[in-house]
Order: structure tokens, then sequence, then C-alpha cells
């Protein structure tokens, strides 16, 4: 579940308070958003790829915090991580138009 | 943290459309932007957000695209019709096949970024769910469809005629909103009762529980048996990946491996624990192509610290419910017009059989069908509104919901939403229950949630997520009892229905099953069109 918001990185857009599809951040006046309730996020990673800044962290599990802290992501380099594998970004080719999609959708059928 | 109190009864936002759309995953985008195509002037609104919300944006789907060769398309027509237990019909699947490949033309059109083949041909059998509903999101605000996101319906307005429009609530305003339509298309997804399915714990039911109490119809509920394989703790249910995986016990020693493990793993889960490792990836091109390819099915792994072509991780199954079942809205013709006047219905939350019989849609059949129904609906809601000579705002609409509302609330007691949901999922979720199903262990589970109904009388919470979280109580509790009635209806084992002590296919039980109401549940049955050419082998086993 959603567990860093980067104070250092943040630039208060509130993108992730409109598009997190089950309302878990908060806009705050004045100050980085909130995570209001941490345990509705269903770990779909969507606010991570809409951020800009890359100043969110999704951890993979669902239903336990692990308290990863925003230090420890910053040297394992894993903050904003997800959105470079998808393409999203400046200067970046997404992944829909890569052509080993296709391939991998046509061996397994996902 | 700012909590809204919400005055009761005052309607903040008031407006007026042509169709109003409820959800917006694909097949609430394609509605309105059909809907919009065809002259309508169109409102969308999602609990969520249009791009992120559903089972499709977080992921990716296979489409099911046939060429339309005539006899490749009768092979596929007629091999579903077997898998499907004949509950679907020929015609359908044909439109479905014409429909969606007119569509994805139009996607390519759009800017969506189709990888092409040697020869430039658009290779386009595959949507990455990111980048497709970021797309729609485009082209139905292109279309001049009202994108209204973060504002669940909670009710529907209805009167002598039919159903005229909703009301809900702005999850980050707190404000409420009436809008009145002459025509609503209910896409909000199937119910996947907060099993935690990628993107899925938006899909709790509400617009099915809306669409029941304005007196619609549902349809193939007992065919929701699917469970989907993560790995432990993850949301990422992508099963078909476990084709490059070998299976193991949790002594180490391997069980099953490649092609259709998934399908295994309520066996063997039952039995005690099950690792995978993707160990039939057994080159570093093979694990660097899939790693590039697929990085929603490894990002998760890798940030749990999981090699998965080396490690053994263990698995765990989130139900699916009737996302990847078949069951939804009853449909009564080709414009996805549901039972009540004035009602469609699309993708998830529409009742699939006309296209998939009784087993799964499988992601292919359901984003094929989420693409087609939603273009039907809207088409067909337009055209319905804009032929009316009532305008909405002049009708005498009154609101239509009561479970789980302030409207139903009879009883002292406050209702506790998560409790609630929690003794639902007690129900619903575990494999002994409703994978397993027995006579007796169904109709147990089924007393046991007739038990909680009460519980929806109670005083709703002030707050915005006290108000919506009792709807999605009353939604996930009702879908359950949908589920389990229709479950024990079908005494015999047909697609995704089986009951323990009916292990058989049952010829004479060839029709769909039909179920009407909340409280009191009727049920009756529905004739195919193909029953007659169902023919079973002589021992008569099970399809």
């Amino acid at each position: 579940m959603i567990e860093v918001i980067s104070a250092a990185r943040c630039v208060e857009c509130n993108q992730c308070v409109s598009v997190c599809p089950t309302n878990v951040f908060d806009r705050v006046e004045g100050d980085i958003p909130v995570i209001a309730r941490q345990n509705d996020c269903q770990t779909c990673f969507m606010c991570e790829l809409y951020c800009p800044a890359d100043a969110l962290y999704v951890a993979p599990d669902s239903e336990a915090v692990s308290g990863v802290t925003e230090a420890e992501l910053e040297q394992s380099g894993l903050i904003g991580g997800y959105r470079e594998k998808v393409g999203w970004g400046k200067g970046r080719q997404p992944v829909a138009s890569h052509e080993y999609m296709i391939k991998l959708a046509a061996r397994a059928g996902f | 943290m700012p909590q809204h109190t919400l005055q009761e009864q005052v309607v903040r936002q008031q407006t007026t459309a042509d169709v109003l759309v409820l959800g917006g995953g694909p097949a609430g985008a394609w509605a309105a932007w059909s809907a919009a195509s065809h002259g309508a002037k169109v409102i969308l609104a999602d609990k969520g957000y249009l791009g992120t919300s559903g089972a499709t944006a977080p992921g990716g789907t296979t489409l099911l695209v046939i060429p339309p060769v005539a006899k490749l398309r009768e092979q596929a027509v007629a091999a579903r019709l077997r898998a499907g237990g004949y509950l679907s019909e020929n015609a359908w699947i044909h439109r479905v096949l014409d429909q969606v490949e007119r569509n994805l033309e139009l996607v390519e059109q759009w800017g969506y970024p189709f990888p092409r083949d040697e020869a430039g041909r658009p290779l386009r059998t595959h949507l990455h769910g990111p980048e497709y509903m970021k797309l729609m999101r485009r082209v139905v605000r292109k279309a001049g469809v009202k994108i209204w996101d973060q504002s669940p319906a909670l009710e529907l307005l209805h009167d002598r005629h039919g159903v005229g429009g909703a009301r809900g609530v702005n999850r980050l305003t707190g404000e409420t909103w009436e809008v009145r339509a002459n025509a609503v298309v209910i896409a909000t997804g199937g119910c996947a009762f907060l099993s935690k399915g990628l993107g899925c714990n938006v899909l709790t039911g509400e617009g099915l529980l809306m669409a029941a109490e304005t007196g619609a119809d549902l349809s193939g509920m007992e065919f929701s048996r699917q469970y989907a394989p993560s790995f432990e703790g993850g949301t990422v249910t992508r099963g078909r990946m476990l084709a490059w995986a070998t299976l193991y016990d949790g002594a180490g020693r391997p069980i099953l491996r490649g092609d259709r493990t998934f399908g295994s793993i309520p066996e063997l889960l039952v039995k005690g624990p099950v690792y995978a490792s993707l160990d039939l990836a057994d080159t570093p091109e093979k694990r660097e192509f899939l790693r590039r390819a697929h990085p929603i099915f490894f990002m998760p792994l890798e940030r749990a610290g999981i090699d998965p072509f080396r490690d053994k991780f263990p698995l765990t199954l989130r139900y699916e419910g009737t996302m990847r079942g078949t069951g939804g809205l009853r449909l009564t013709g080709a414009d996805c017009a549901a039972s009540v006047p004035g009602l469609y219905a699309a993708g998830d939350a529409a009742s699939r059989e006309k296209v998939t019989g009784a087993i799964s849609g499988g992601g292919a059949y359901n984003a094929s069908w989420a693409i087609c129904s939603g273009s039907w609906a809207g088409e067909g809601a337009a055209r319905y509104a804009l032929s009316q000579t009532r305008h909405a705002d002049s009708r005498e609409l009154a609101p239509a919901g009561r479970h789980g509302l302030q409207a139903g609330a009879d009883k002292p007691h406050r209702l506790e939403a998560k409790p609630l949901i929690a003794a639902v999922q007690r129900e619903v979720l575990p494999l002994e229950t409703n994978y397993f199903r027995s006579e007796a262990g169904v109709s147990a589970a089924l007393r046991r949630l007739d038990s909680l109904l009460p519980e929806l009388g109670g005083v709703i919470p002030s707050t915005v997520q006290g108000i919506v979280q009792s709807r999605e109580a009353a939604a996930l509790l009702m879908a359950g009892r949908w589920i389990y009635t229709a479950a024990l209806a079908r005494r015999e084992t047909r697609g995704l229905a089986h009951l323990a002590e009916y292990p058989q296919l049952d010829p004479q039980q060839t029709h769909r099953l039909i179920l009407s109401g909340t409280v009191r549940i009727g049920i009756r049955t529905e004739s195919v069109p193909h029953a007659r050419e169902l023919q079973l082998p002589a021992e008569g086993r099970a399809i």
C-alpha cells in the first residue's frame, strides 16, 4: 500500500488526490497532501504513474505496512522506478508501443 | 484532516443531461463517447477517476480479435458455444467480433501507439491499461462529455415511466449531486468483494444494487467461481504468467509446471501452501523479455525483494466475484437496454452470458465486450433519451435507493460498514464455501448473509466516507446473496457454476437464471436459442 509521499520531491500539484481510485489522499492547504486513509489503498500503483515528480512510493504488500522510509527508497532507487519501466515521463517510450508486449500477450494470452 | 459533514437531503449540485453514464472504466468511457457521438448531452460520473479506475486501468488486456475470415469466425463461435455450456448466442459473438475491429481502428486513429509488424500492419491485440485509459479520458472529454471524477452515484431516480437520473456525492468536496437524465447507463463494473485483486477494490456492486432497486433483473449470478493467483500479500493477478512457472509445495517439492498451472491452484491451496518460481524462463534473454514486457507483474515482486526467476514465492488467491464471472444486469435487446425503461448496462455490470455463456469471459472476451457493449449501450441510451418528449427535469422523479442509505434507516443502531463488510467477506471469499460449492455449505452461508440484512437499517454515519462505505456494504451483501441464491438454483455443474451434489451437466437446465429484487429475491428461468444444439457424450460428463 501507499507508504511514502516525499516532501523533498512533491510539488503540491495534488494530482494523487484527484486520481486515486479509492480516495486515499487528502489535500492540505499550503502543504503537501497526506495519506489520510491508508487502509483503503488497493495497491494499484496508479498514483505513482500520475505523479509528475516521482514523489510517491507504493509498497507491494497490500495487507501490511512495511515501514519503508524515504531515505531507504532514495538509496535503493526504487522511488519513481515504476514510471520509468512503463515509459511515462519526458523523453521515454511508452511500453504500450513496444512489440514485446504484443509478443508476450500472444504467448501468454493474459 | 477534513471530515465532511453532509446535510441530509440537501442536494448542492443539480443539473440535467440526456444520458448519465455511471462508471469510468472502459465500458463507461465507450458508452459516454458513443452517446455523445450520437448527439446526446452526456455526464459521466465515476467513483474514482476516469483513467485510473477499474480492473483494466492498472494492468492491461488482450483483446479478442479474430480476422474476418468466415471459417475462423465460425470455429471460434462454435468453440465458445460449447465451452460456455450453450448459454451464449452466436449472433452476439459475431456482433462483438465485428464491432471490436471497428472500434480498435478508432483507438489507433485517436493515437494509441499500437506496434506494427514487419509489413507495417498494426498489431491490435493488446492494450496497456494505463495508456489505453489515459487515451479514453482524452477522447471522452473531446467528445463533449462532462467528466465528474470522485463522484460515486448512490442511488437512481425513477418514476412510473422508468429511470430518470441518479444522485450521488463528491468525495473530495462532500457536496451531493443530482443529475436528471432520461437515460442512465450502468457501467460500474462487476463486484469483487474488496478482495484486493489489481484495481478491483472499486468494484463493489453499487451499480447492480441501484438498478435492482428500480426493478431491474440480474442474470448469470451463479457463474462467479473464479479466483486469480497473486503472490502473497500482493495484488497483481496475472495468473497466465505462471505458464513460465513451476509450482512447489511447502517442502519445496515440485507439483506442476507450465501452461494452465493457474487453474489448479484452488485445489492445491486448500491442501497447503503453494509456491511458484518462474524457472521455465531459463535463459537471460527470456527473463529480460518478460521483465520488460510486463512491468506491472515484475515491479511489485522486485520491490518485495523477490527474484521470481530463482526464488520460490508464496501464492494466494484473490476472489474475482462477478468481475471475471459472467453475471450482471439482464440485457433485453441489441441496444444493451436493461429490463427497466431508460436503463442500460455495459461491461462487467451487464450479464455477459450472450457472449461468454457459463464460463469466464477472461481478459480477452471481457475487454472486447466492454468496448462493444459500451458503444451499444451509449448509442441505445442516446437514441432513447433524444426520442423522449418529456424532459427529465419536468418528470416527477423520486430517489429509488434504500439499502445502506439514510432513507432505509429504520433502526436505532449505527451502521458500521467495516465490520459488516468483513462479515460478508467471511461468507463469500473462502475457497471452502465459494469455490468448492456444496448445497449444504452455500445454504448455510446464505442464511448467515440473510441474517445480516437488519444491519443495513442502521443510522448512516454523516461523513462522506461513511455514506459511501455504507452503500458499498449494502451492495456487497446483496451481491453475495444474489450469487448464492443463483448458485443453489442451478442444480448441476456447468461452466463456472458447480455444486458438489450435482457434479454433472443437466441438459434440462440449459437456460439462464434471472433474479429480481433485493430483500426478497425472485427467481425464474429464461430460454436460450441454442439449447437444442447441446449434445452430451454418452456418459453425460460435465463441461
